[in-house]
C-alpha cells in the first residue's frame, strides 16, 4: 500500500538529541519492568494475606475478603486506576492529598499504577490461594492443631507453604497478566513500553516499525517470564502430585 | 474534605446511555464473532491436520501474549488504511467503532478457543467412539454429540469470559472513543467533576457486572445439578 519502511529511525536521535528513539522504547521496557515487578510484589503479599482470610474458620473475616475480591474483579482495570489517579488524592485528608500532587509528576503516575495493578492483581492471587489451600487435605491442618500449633502458626508453617507449591501454575498466567496489564498505565500519562510506542509514532510518523518493535518487545518480556516460572515451577513440585499437582 | 456536587450526572443521562449502547454493541460482537471464530480455531487445533494445528495454536498464543492496549492500539492504525484501501472509504470516515469491533472480536477468539478447547476434551471419548459406531461422520460426531455437550458443560466460562470483556471495551478508551466509560470522562472533564462522574462509572460498572457473574454462578449450579 505504498508505506515508506524505514527500520533506521529507531536508531535517528530525538529531536532534543540526547539520546536516540529506541533508547526511548528501552526506558519504556524499564518502565514496564519496575511497574510490573513492584505491582507483583505488593499482590503477592496483600494477595497471600487476602487469601488465607478467606478460608480462616470466623465467617465474618471470611465475608469481607470475599467483599474484597468482588470489588476489584467487579470494576474496569481502568476505571480503578482514573480512580486511584484523579479521585482518591482529593477524598483523602487535605495533607496526604497534596502531598500526593506535590510530587513528581511521574512519581505520581508510578505510585498511583502500582497500586491500581497491585490490588488488582492481589484480588486474583487471593482467589487462587484460597483454592490452594482449600485443595490441601484435612488432615493437614487437624494434624498441625494436633501438634499444638496455634491456628496462625499452622497457616504459617504448614497451609501456605505447601498451598503456594501447588498453585505455581495459575501463578504462572497471573504473573504473565500483570505485564499485560501494565500497558493500561499509558493512559494516565505513564511512559512504559506501549506509551513510548505511541510517543514514537507522534516524532516518527514511522508507525509500523513502532508498534512491531514494541510487540516484539512484549512477546520477549512473555516468554522469559515463561521460562523463569518454568524453572520455578520444577523447584517447588511436591512429591507425590501429578505433575502441577492441580 | 471534598464537596460532592452530583448534580451534573442526571442531565448527561441520555449521553451516558448512548456510550453505554457502544460498549454494549462492541461486547455482542466480540462475543459472537469470538464464539464462533473461536470453536474454529479449538476445532482446527484439535484436528490432528498440522498445517491447521499450528496455525491456531500460533493464533492463539501470539494473542495472548500481547496486552490487549497494543492489540487495539493495532486495529485503530491497521483498519481504518485497510478499509480505505479496499473499500475505498473517505479518509475522513469514522472508522474507531469498527476497529473496535474487530479487534476485540480477534483478541477475544484466542481466549474463547482455549475455553471451548477445554470444552471439547472434557467430553468423554467414548462419546465420539459411540458416535463413529452408529456411522456418523466426523462432522457429524463434533456438530451433534461433542459440541452440544461441551457448549452445556462450558457456559458458565463462556459467560464469564463476555463480562471480562464488556469490562475491557472501557479500553477504547485509547481512540478516544465515547463508549460508556469514555462518556463518563467527558462529562467529569467538562464539568470540572472528575471525581463524582469517575465514581458513578465505577458504581454502574460494578453493579452490572456483579449482577451478572451472580446470575451466572446460580447458573453454573443449574448445569451441575
Amino acid at each position: 500500500m505504498g508505506y515508506h519502511w524505514d527500520w533506521a529511525v529507531l536508531f535517528r536521535a530525538v529531536p532534543t538529541g540526547e539520546t536516540t528513539y529506541l533508547a526511548w522504547m528501552l526506558s519504556g521496557l524499564q518502565m514496564t519492568v519496575m511497574l510490573s515487578l513492584s505491582a507483583w510484589a505488593m499482590a503477592l503479599v496483600v494477595g497471600s494475606l487476602m487469601g488465607v482470610l478467606r478460608t480462616v474458620p470466623n465467617r465474618w473475616l471470611a465475608r469481607l475478603a470475599a467483599g474484597y475480591v468482588e470489588v476489584f474483579r467487579n470494576i474496569p482495570l481502568l476505571v480503578q486506576l482514573f480512580i486511584w489517579y484523579f479521585v482518591l488524592p482529593e477524598l483523602l485528608p487535605p495533607a496526604l492529598g497534596t502531598g500526593f500532587k506535590q510530587m513528581h509528576p511521574v512519581a505520581q503516575q508510578f505510585l498511583a499504577s502500582m497500586v491500581c495493578l497491585g490490588f488488582f492483581t492481589s484480588a486474583r492471587v487471593c482467589e487462587q490461594v484460597r483454592a490452594g489451600i482449600q485443595s490441601l487435605p484435612r488432615g493437614q491442618m487437624h494434624a498441625a492443631l494436633a501438634l499444638g500449633l496455634t491456628l496462625p502458626q499452622a497457616y504459617r508453617h504448614v497451609l501456605v507453604p505447601m498451598a503456594f507449591r501447588l498453585i505455581v501454575p495459575p501463578l504462572t498466567s497471573e504473573f504473565l497478566n500483570i505485564f499485560k496489564n501494565s500497558a493500561v498505565c499509558s493512559t494516565i500519562g505513564l511512559l512504559e513500553l506501549a506509551a513510548q510506542g505511541r510517543q514514537l509514532v507522534d516524532y516518527t510518523a514511522q508507525p509500523y516499525e513502532s508498534f512491531i518493535a514494541v510487540t516484539l518487545l512484549y512477546l520477549m518480556l512473555n516468554a522469559i517470564v515463561m521460562l523463569g516460572m518454568r524453572q520455578v515451577e520444577k523447584r517447588a513440585r511436591v512429591p507425590g502430585y501429578i505433575g502441577s499437582g492441580k | 474534605m471534598y464537596d460532592f456536587d452530583w448534580s451534573s450526572i442526571p442531565g448527561a443521562l441520555p449521553f451516558l446511555w448512548e456510550g453505554m449502547k457502544i460498549s454494549l454493541e462492541i461486547t455482542l460482537v466480540a462475543v459472537i464473532v469470538g464464539i464462533l471464530w473461536g470453536t474454529l480455531l479449538a476445532l482446527m487445533r484439535l484436528s490432528g491436520i498440522s498445517p491447521l494445528a499450528y496455525f491456531a495454536a500460533g493464533y492463539v498464543n501470539l494473542f495472548r501474549s500481547i496486552p490487549l492496549v497494543m492489540v487495539l492500539l493495532w486495529f485503530f492504525l491497521i483498519v481504518p488504511q485497510f478499509m480505505q484501501a479496499v473499500l475505498g472509504l473517505a479518509p475522513t470516515a469514522d472508522t474507531r467503532l469498527v476497529s473496535a469491533m474487530m479487534g476485540f472480536a480477534l483478541f477475544e477468539s484466542a481466549y474463547y478457543a482455549e475455553i471451548i478447547r477445554a470444552g471439547i476434551q472434557s467430553v468423554p471419548k467414548g462419546q465420539v467412539a459411540a458416535a463413529y459406531a452408529l456411522g456418523m461422520t466426523y462432522g457429524q460426531a463434533m456438530r451433534l454429540v461433542v459440541l452440544p455437550q461441551a457448549f452445556r458443560n462450558m457456559l458458565p466460562l463462556l459467560l464469564t469470559q463476555a463480562i471480562i470483556l464488556f469490562q475491557d471495551t472501557s479500553l477504547v478508551y485509547v481512540s478516544a472513543l465515547a463508549d460508556f466509560f469514555g462518556a463518563a470522562y467527558k462529562v467529569g472533564d467538562r464539568d470540572g467533576r472528575l471525581v463524582e462522574l469517575l465514581l458513578f462509572a465505577g458504581a454502574v460498572y460494578f453493579v452490572l457486572c456483579y449482577g451478572a457473574s451472580y446470575a451466572v454462578k446460580r447458573l453454573q449450579r443449574r448445569v451441575s445439578a
